[in-house]
């Protein structure tokens, strides 16, 4: 079978892009690994730098997994009804709701920082605590769980599915969580999927909010950055790869597995 | 119109339905007019009208999706229920759009009102699959929605709405979304079963035949109001007005001067000479196209063929009066007409009727 060239040609776009992004990722990796990056292969491989990495900031990773697992949580009980109360409402005002909760998306991370720091600065207590950071994390993601949430919503015909289920005798509760939830699972997937990648990666917002206490995992790449040699700040990435690929892959499994239970 | 035949043994179930004045404003725009209907319990009563009538309203606001204008406008065996919601009303609601829930299988949809009602688990399966053979769905209980048709659809949608007992049953053009073929199949099953069910029955829809197959009575909606309310027989012989006839079947019309008790056209070689008694008056009469009948000596009607169209065992044949006034006549298929050709016929005098004729 000959092999059209617009084939040919999208094969050879798709295969510079992936190079594109991963040599980057991948030398870095290399730089982690290398005795001195400078010298390269010749001086040889080593774990020192990860095992020093892990041995400096294993906190931060910890605490990135805690805040990406906290912001999740919140928007989920927060975002999801409020899609839900958005498009029932309609109209003027749920567009203006909108809009406001995807404001913090569109302001720099570094002045919602310093306007929460402004606000929040006199409550020592929280202010010092990992869930400052939570907060923020959940202004800046809110809006991509809710507007995946409202994407699916008006695709499906809700309005009649809840008569249909009101009909049947069931409270509003019911409705939305016997109906509307199982229907809109595809939206929440793709949000929760968007907020957990975006937490763990938030530096901005973090860098400014953050404590000495309160480090997260690319907070401190930047510190090693500043302070380190070249080294550990790779042997980092390194070690921020190792964490985030797995999660991500087993959320879009989650994902792949309630799908096919939805279809089957 | 064969589906009249209830069972007259059938326990009646469900409760009346009676309504007072109810009306319905929205944004300043009244659609449906205080409106004053009683349907005793069992009856089905189809709400027959174009879009826009008010009758889709009309039967939200029974169903509890409508708050109505005022209070004390609705009320189910004599007990008020406007102020009741929909889901402490016990209303059984087909959709159409059937409004399954898709991450349900056909029986968890049919289990669902029962699940709700805190019915233990035996008894509702027991219920369930008592449902599903009663509309013909039982061997599809464990597939997806996604994996059933239109009409397998529109039957889980009937079964989940009976298995809670509603009080009344309330169907928003159930058919309207399925093929014509399957329509017409599924208005007859629909009929039969409503009627073995006997219970009270509201049916909306905008097609006369579906209301004439399924009605025990007829109410004919148009501009937020009842045209006409009665058995399938007398809107269909006995049109109330105009609106009610041209929307009811096909309806013939000649209009002109009544003089002697006769109404006269004359054309070109062809007439209409309709002995229709009364004072002298302007009058409009009007005939369904099959109370024509072919005659051999005087005729009332000489009219000149223009086309005929076959319909089987029928054929509906367009003739003029007089230029510009057209009848349509349904006649044995058996005849073959030529259009130029004359064909003279008598009216059934018990089919015509006659509208006032507004100045």
């Amino acid at each position: 079978m000959r092999i059209r060239w617009t084939t040919c040609a999208g094969i050879v776009i798709t295969a510079l892009l992936t190079l594109f992004l991963i040599v980057p990722v991948l030398l870095s990796v290399y730089a982690g690994l290398t005795v001195n990056y400078a010298r390269g292969i010749s001086a040889g491989f080593t774990l020192d730098w990860v095992r020093q990495v892990w041995g400096l900031y294993s906190d931060t990773v910890l605490r990135s997994l805690v805040v990406a697992l906290l912001t999740l949580i919140l928007t989920l009980l927060i975002g999801v009804p409020g899609a839900y109360a958005l498009v029932r409402r309609g109209g003027r005002f749920a567009r203006i709701v909108e809009e406001i909760v995807t404001l913090p998306v569109a302001i720099p991370g570094l002045a919602l920082a310093l306007a929460m720091i402004l606000l929040y600065g006199g409550f020592g207590a929280f202010r010092q605590s990992t869930l400052f950071v939570v907060i923020g994390h959940v202004l800046f993601t809110l809006p991509f769980m809710m507007r995946s949430v409202i994407a699916i919503l008006e695709t499906i015909d809700w309005r009649t599915l809840d008569e249909g289920a009101a009909s049947l005798g069931s409270p509003a509760w019911r409705r939305f969580v016997d109906v509307i939830l199982p229907n809109v699972r595809p939206g929440i997937v793709a949000g929760a999927l968007t907020v957990v990648t975006l937490s763990i990666g938030e530096f901005n917002l973090t860098w400014m909010m953050h404590t000495p206490m309160t480090k997260t995992l690319p907070v401190g790449l930047a510190d090693a950055y500043a302070s380190m040699r070249l080294e550990i700040a790779s042997a980092y990435t390194l070690v921020f790869l190792v964490m985030v690929i797995p999660l991500l892959v087993g959320v879009q499994a989650v994902a792949d597995l309630s799908e096919k239970r939805t279809k089957s | 119109m064969n589906a009249h035949t209830a069972n007259p043994t059938a326990a009646r179930r469900g409760s009346s339905i009676t309504t007072r004045r109810l009306s319905k404003t929205f944004n300043g725009v009244t659609v449906l007019q205080p409106t004053d209907l009683e349907i005793p319990a069992g009856e089905i009563l189809v709400l027959l009208g174009p879009s826009g009538c008010g009758k889709t309203t009309l039967l939200r606001l029974i169903a509890g999706l409508e708050q109505p204008d005022g209070p004390d406008m609705i009320r189910f065996d004599g007990e008020d229920v406007g102020g009741v919601p929909i889901e402490k009303r016990n209303v059984g609601m087909v959709f159409q759009s059937y409004a399954l829930f898709p991450n349900m299988t056909v029986a968890e949809n049919v289990a669902y009102g029962l699940k709700i009602r805190r019915i233990g688990r035996a008894q509702r399966e027991a219920e369930t699959r008592r449902l599903l053979a009663l509309v013909g769905m039982d061997e599809y209980a464990d597939r997806r929605i996604s994996a059933i048709s239109g009409g397998q659809r529109q039957r889980t949608a009937l079964a989940r709405a009976l298995a809670i007992k509603p009080r009344v049953l309330l169907l928003d053009e159930p058919l309207a979304a399925l093929d014509a073929v399957l329509r017409e199949r599924l208005r007859v099953e629909i009929g039969l079963l409503l009627r073995e069910f006997g219970i009270t029955a509201v049916y909306v829809t905008h097609d006369q035949a579906e209301a004439m197959a399924i009605g025990d009575r007829i109410a004919v909606m148009q501009r937020g109001r009842i045209a006409q309310i009665g058995a399938p027989q007398t809107i269909y012989h006995r049109p109330a007005n105009d609106f009610v006839a041209d929307f009811v079947g096909t309806m013939n019309r000649l209009e002109g001067r009544v003089a002697g008790g006769v109404l006269a056209i004359e054309g070109d070689g062809t007439h209409a000479r309709l002995d229709v008694g009364g004072p002298d008056r302007t009058a409009a009469i009007c005939f369904r196209p099959e109370a024509a009948r072919l005659s051999a000596g005087e005729a009332a009607v000489a009219a000149r063929v223009v086309a005929s169209t076959f319909f089987g065992a029928t054929q509906r044949l367009v003739a003029e009066v007089a230029p510009g006034r057209r009848l349509q006549l349904d006649l044995s298929s058996s005849l073959s007409f030529t259009p130029g050709q004359i064909v003279a016929f008598d009216i059934d005098p018990q089919a015509i009727i006659e509208f006032q004729q507004e100045a």
